[in-house]
């Protein structure tokens, strides 16, 4: 399937992938009276402002409280509602975990959590808030389906997708403004891996603000003669194990890109898939065994060695690998 | 169909039976918090409750949340004389492939509302679903809501109470099992809980205090708090954990341990005969 892209070399609009979110928990409010919306004191930072405006009988402020946040919105859900609930992804899913294993997932409710200010790229507010740890530890879970989006434009798409799917779900939101480089026809299914660029020599494969970086250092390798195929995963789970198999059979070498912590994350889930399906090089980008700390996005991304410049040296990396496993 | 408050304590008796022999059978599981909540189980399921046992999902039911999951014993054999399932599949309990999980589980069992085991959720649940009432104006329903009282050393419950304080959610019941034991010992040593009242009373609760083994005591409790509208309410219903059974009676050691055989022989005669109050039908 092809996948339209804006022109990168064009001028691009940005803007923060939390904003999409909340215009599609608007309209899936519009679409779905069953749609309700809780928050734990970050209703406007979170972007839900929009649906509490527009329905505010469907809308519960739980003030700081993300054990309740989770547990009442599982009471809800067993009603029929479609909550959704929100946070910074720090304390929700970090301080409630096993409340959304027990009530939520065991329980099979189609609870949504939304972790917004995910990632180093929350910059300045240092390492407490940059949740790192979110993707290893909802992707452990039966039953939770779990995403991150590379931008607003997505963002809402995906929001529209979990209100009409039947699984509880989670959805990891940055902070600052990301480029935004899908369009209005990019498609968007949970579930499923994007191929946006092919290539030959190597796979990139990235989730949530990384794809854009991804893409860039893309541009990089092609003009050190470097074919590379990148492929967009706006679902960490369920993994779409085809589309990575197929890519990396071809270039014979991978390189993960994640704004997380690569154990456990997408470097794991990458890992686990070619070590299981296809062993191949694998060179993961994203932060390793380590917290955050304080710094403008860019800084940190320096810091941490996740920049386009580190995928496209990773991406050599890779094809060395591949030279030397020969 | 109604009971007279003498039959409830007969199908209290055949509760309390129930959840000896399935403990046995099971060999592990807890003794001391279901037989407290025998009466409160029987009041509830043959009296206090909207349900209809041939039809779990009934779109109009109440819904009763057991928020510690662990006296789930309990609501399997009220289930079961209740007409849920039949009585034989209590021996079942904690068996592999059984729909009578250690701990309960919605998607095992129709008529179990929630899965819960691990403590202080069941209140924040009840909130959720006192919130879909209200949104759906069915100002009819209530949700009933039994937890333990080890279980409110747990902070969600207190995120939980000051929501619905704050909500005005009457349509909750919440019942405390107040036997003041739990599995380190007493609750006052472990982590004191008093004043009870006077904590429940300051997040915003209507507050009754009741003889939680008194099926009469608990039936009129229900119902004054289905008269209360401004507010929740909490009924401290105090029990004595393993009541029925002598040798159990006040033990926090039962708390998780079920008995053996001639255990069970004994804790049958204790319970049939109301501790020997009346003769036994065997004798």
């Amino acid at each position: 399937m092809s996948f339209p892209l804006v022109d990168l070399n064009a001028e691009m609009a940005s803007e923060p992938i939390r904003k999409g979110f909340g215009r599609g928990l608007k309209v899936a409010g519009e679409q779905n009276q069953n749609v309700v919306a809780l928050c734990a004191d970050l209703t406007e930072s979170t972007q839900m402002h929009l649906f509490r405006e527009a329905f505010p009988e469907r809308f519960v402020e739980i003030g700081i409280a993300e054990q309740n946040l989770v547990t009442v919105a599982s009471g809800l859900a067993s009603q029929g509602k479609i909550p959704f609930c929100s946070s910074y992804a720090a304390f929700s899913p970090g301080r409630n975990w096993e409340q959304i294993r027990t009530t939520i997932c065991l329980n099979e409710q189609p609870v949504k959590i939304i972790g917004s200010h995910a990632g180093l790229s929350v910059g300045p507010d240092g390492a407490t808030h940059q949740m790192l740890e979110d993707l290893a530890l909802m992707r452990v879970l039966p039953n939770m389906v779990v995403l991150a989006p590379c931008d607003s434009l997505e963002a809402e798409r995906a929001t529209l997708a979990l209100a009409v799917d039947p699984r509880p779900g989670y959805m990891r939101l940055a902070r600052e403004a990301s480029p935004i480089i899908t369009t209005i026809d990019s498609p968007f299914e949970i579930g499923v891996g994007y191929v946006l660029s092919e290539g030959h020599d190597v796979t990139i494969v990235a989730t949530g603000t990384m794809t854009y970086h991804a893409l860039r250092a893309a541009e990089e390798l092609y003009k050190e003669g470097i074919s590379a195929e990148v492929l967009h995963y706006p679902t960490i789970k369920p993994f779409d194990r085809d589309t990575l198999i197929y890519s990396v059979r071809k270039t014979g070498c991978v390189v993960s890109c994640e704004e997380a912590q690569i154990n456990g994350g997408l470097g794991g889930i990458v890992a686990e898939t070619i070590s299981e399906e296809t062993p191949v090089p694998l060179v993961r980008i994203g932060v390793r065994d380590q917290f955050g700390q304080s710094g403008t996005p860019d800084q940190l991304f320096e810091h941490y060695g996740i920049t386009s410049k580190h995928i496209a040296l990773a991406a050599h990396s890779a094809i060395e690998k591949k030279r030397v496993n020969l | 169909m109604s009971y007279t408050i003498n039959e409830l304590e007969l199908k209290a008796a055949d509760i309390r039976a129930s959840i000896i022999k399935s403990l046995e059978e099971a060999g592990s599981g807890h003794s001391a918090g279901p037989l407290g909540l025998a009466d409160i189980f029987t009041a509830l399921y043959f009296d206090v409750l909207k349900h209809d046992p041939k039809n779990p999902d009934w779109d109009q039911r109440d819904i009763l949340i057991l928020s510690n999951g662990h006296c789930v014993p309990v609501r399997y054999a009220a289930m079961a004389h209740a007409g849920y399932f039949d009585v034989d599949e209590l021996m079942t309990l904690r068996r592999f492939g059984s729909r009578l999980q250690g701990h309960p589980e919605r998607l095992k069992l129709p008529g179990m509302e929630s899965t819960s085991g691990p403590l202080g959720c069941g209140l924040s649940q009840s909130c959720g679903i006192a919130l879909s009432f209200r949104m759906n104006n069915e100002n009819h329903r209530f949700v009933y809501c039994v937890m333990g009282d080890g279980e409110l050393d747990e902070g969600n419950v207190w995120e939980a109470a000051m929501l619905a304080g704050k909500e005005k959610l009457h349509n909750i019941i919440a019942i405390i099992d107040r036997n003041n034991i739990q599995i380190d010992g007493p609750t006052e040593t472990v982590m004191p809980l008093e004043d009870l009242q006077a904590k429940w009373e300051a997040f915003g609760w209507h507050v009754l205090s009741i003889d939680g083994n008194n099926i009469e005591a608990v039936i009129d409790a229900c119902a004054m708090a289905k008269a209360i509208v401004e507010k929740p309410v909490m009924i401290i219903a105090h029990t004595i954990p393993g009541k029925g059974v002598d040798f159990m009676e006040y033990d926090f050691h039962w708390h998780g341990m079920p008995p053996n055989h001639e255990q069970a022989k004994i804790a049958l005669h204790d319970i049939r005969t109301l501790k020997g109050k009346i003769r036994s039908e065997h004798q």
